[in-house]
């Protein structure tokens, strides 16, 4: 008897332990927002986060979506063979690069590359007590340090996902035109005419901006939520790679089943 | 600016990023995506079909195999026939004997509308309907009447 209710207590705690974490990631994203918006904007500081999140990234992006696309053209091309279709390469390719691959795969590698350093870099800025420094010169540290950083996550992630399309679309090319010896006309013209924009293109755009916004939310919550002990630190890294790849992954799905994209 | 990185190399490095992605997009977008910027006074036709079989909206519409426009929309007449919107280039002068018919791209591909244009001096203008028109032919059906026609042929 006492035994239940010990374990229903617990799940009671749990379940307001949730909701508390959740209600506290709420407020925490409004007042960023809220800190981004206001003057003064921290152009300087929102330029150099940018080129953090963006520039840095260029190469893992590029390499990851050649690879990519050429998987892609060598998988489709074996498939396609066997009905007589490769000349659909380009459909196949297109298709599911610019509405899910590139959005998806962008979003974890970002997580992955700049997302853990991002919440890494703030976590230490909070063992360190330079958060509180700043708020000891009644400077807000989530409008100077944290907003920007969430910002140049949204502002990155769609170019690097436009970036990861492109060259896949390329390896693509690469794989089932230059090796396998198909038509290129064929292949271009069948990515021309299966993929639209309003469907398609806006579609995949959209993924990139929810993820974005996402991904830099996580990594700037558990960055700023962590605890003050080099632990904190790891935790903040880790847990900002999984959630933030697991959301990824979820709201994939719910805009999908909403949109249809 | 006091930022680590300096400030000179670093902005460039952010203005080329975003140069690189832009392009990607703008790439995306218009070659990829086929968005085309077809100004006001494109030719609107209308093209009534006994049967349109799988065509759909934003099939291409040709005139000797090039594109000049897509399948705007497919209404059902009050008779029973498929009315069929098309968007064509504004600049296309065509005469108003041309005939449309629905054609298929290989033997599984898309439908599409061919235009053939005819000698009529006047032309087109938006709003018109294409007298002569040959809908889709349907694939079963073609069977079904070739083995009737054979099971009926002359026995020897």
């Amino acid at each position: 008897m006492v035994d239940v209710a010990m374990a229903v207590r617990r799940l009671g705690a749990e379940t307001i332990e949730t909701v508390r974490g959740l209600g506290e990631f709420g407020v925490f994203s409004w007042r960023l927002t809220d800190a981004g918006w206001r003057p003064p904007l921290r152009i300087g500081r929102l330029v150099s986060e940018v080129y953090d999140v963006g520039v840095l990234s260029l190469i893992i992006i590029t390499v990851s979506g050649l690879a990519v696309g050429m998987v892609l053209g060598l998988q489709g091309h074996n498939t396609l063979v066997r009905f007589g279709a490769e000349e659909s390469l380009g459909a196949v390719v297109g298709l599911s690069l610019v509405r899910e691959l590139g959005p998806v795969l962008t979003a974890l590698l970002v997580a992955g590359r700049a997302g853990s350093a991002m919440a890494a870099e703030i976590a230490s800025m909070v063992v360190t007590e330079q958060l509180d420094g700043l708020r000891m010169m009644s400077v807000d540290p989530l409008d100077f340090v944290v907003s920007p950083k969430a910002f140049a996550m949204l502002l990155a992630m769609p170019l690097l996902a436009a970036l990861f399309v492109t060259c896949g679309i390329f390896g693509g090319y690469f794989v089932g035109i230059v090796l396998l010896g198909g038509d290129g006309g064929n292949y271009l013209s069948a990515l021309e005419s299966a993929v639209n924009f309003e469907d398609d293109v806006a579609g995949g755009l959209l993924k990139a901006v929810v993820f974005g916004a996402l991904v830099g939310l996580i990594a700037t919550f558990r960055g700023f939520t962590a605890a003050p002990t080099s632990a904190g630190v790891s935790a903040a890294a880790t847990s900002t790679v999984v959630v933030a790849s697991v959301a990824t992954l979820v709201f994939d799905y719910i805009i999908t089943a909403l949109w249809g994209v | 600016m006091q930022d680590s990185q300096g400030g000179w190399g670093r902005d460039l490095w952010v203005g080329l990023f975003v140069l690189v992605g832009l392009l990607s997009l703008a790439y995306l977008s218009f070659q990829v995506g086929g968005v085309q910027y077809r100004g006001p006074g494109g030719l609107s036709l209308v093209a009534v079909f006994d049967e349109v079989g799988s065509l759909k909206p934003r099939a291409q519409v040709v005139v000797g195999g090039v594109k000049v426009g897509q399948v705007e929309a497919i209404h059902l007449d009050r008779d029973f026939r498929a009315r069929v919107f098309l968007e064509l280039d504004g600049d296309l002068a065509l005469p108003s004997d041309t005939s449309a018919s629905i054609l298929t791209a290989g033997v599984l591909g898309d439908q599409y509308i061919a235009l053939e244009p005819g000698a009529d001096e006047r032309t087109l203008v938006s709003g018109d309907q294409i007298e002569y028109t040959q809908g889709a032919v349907i694939l079963e059906r073609l069977i079904g009447k070739l083995v009737q026609n054979l099971g009926a042929g002359p026995k020897k």
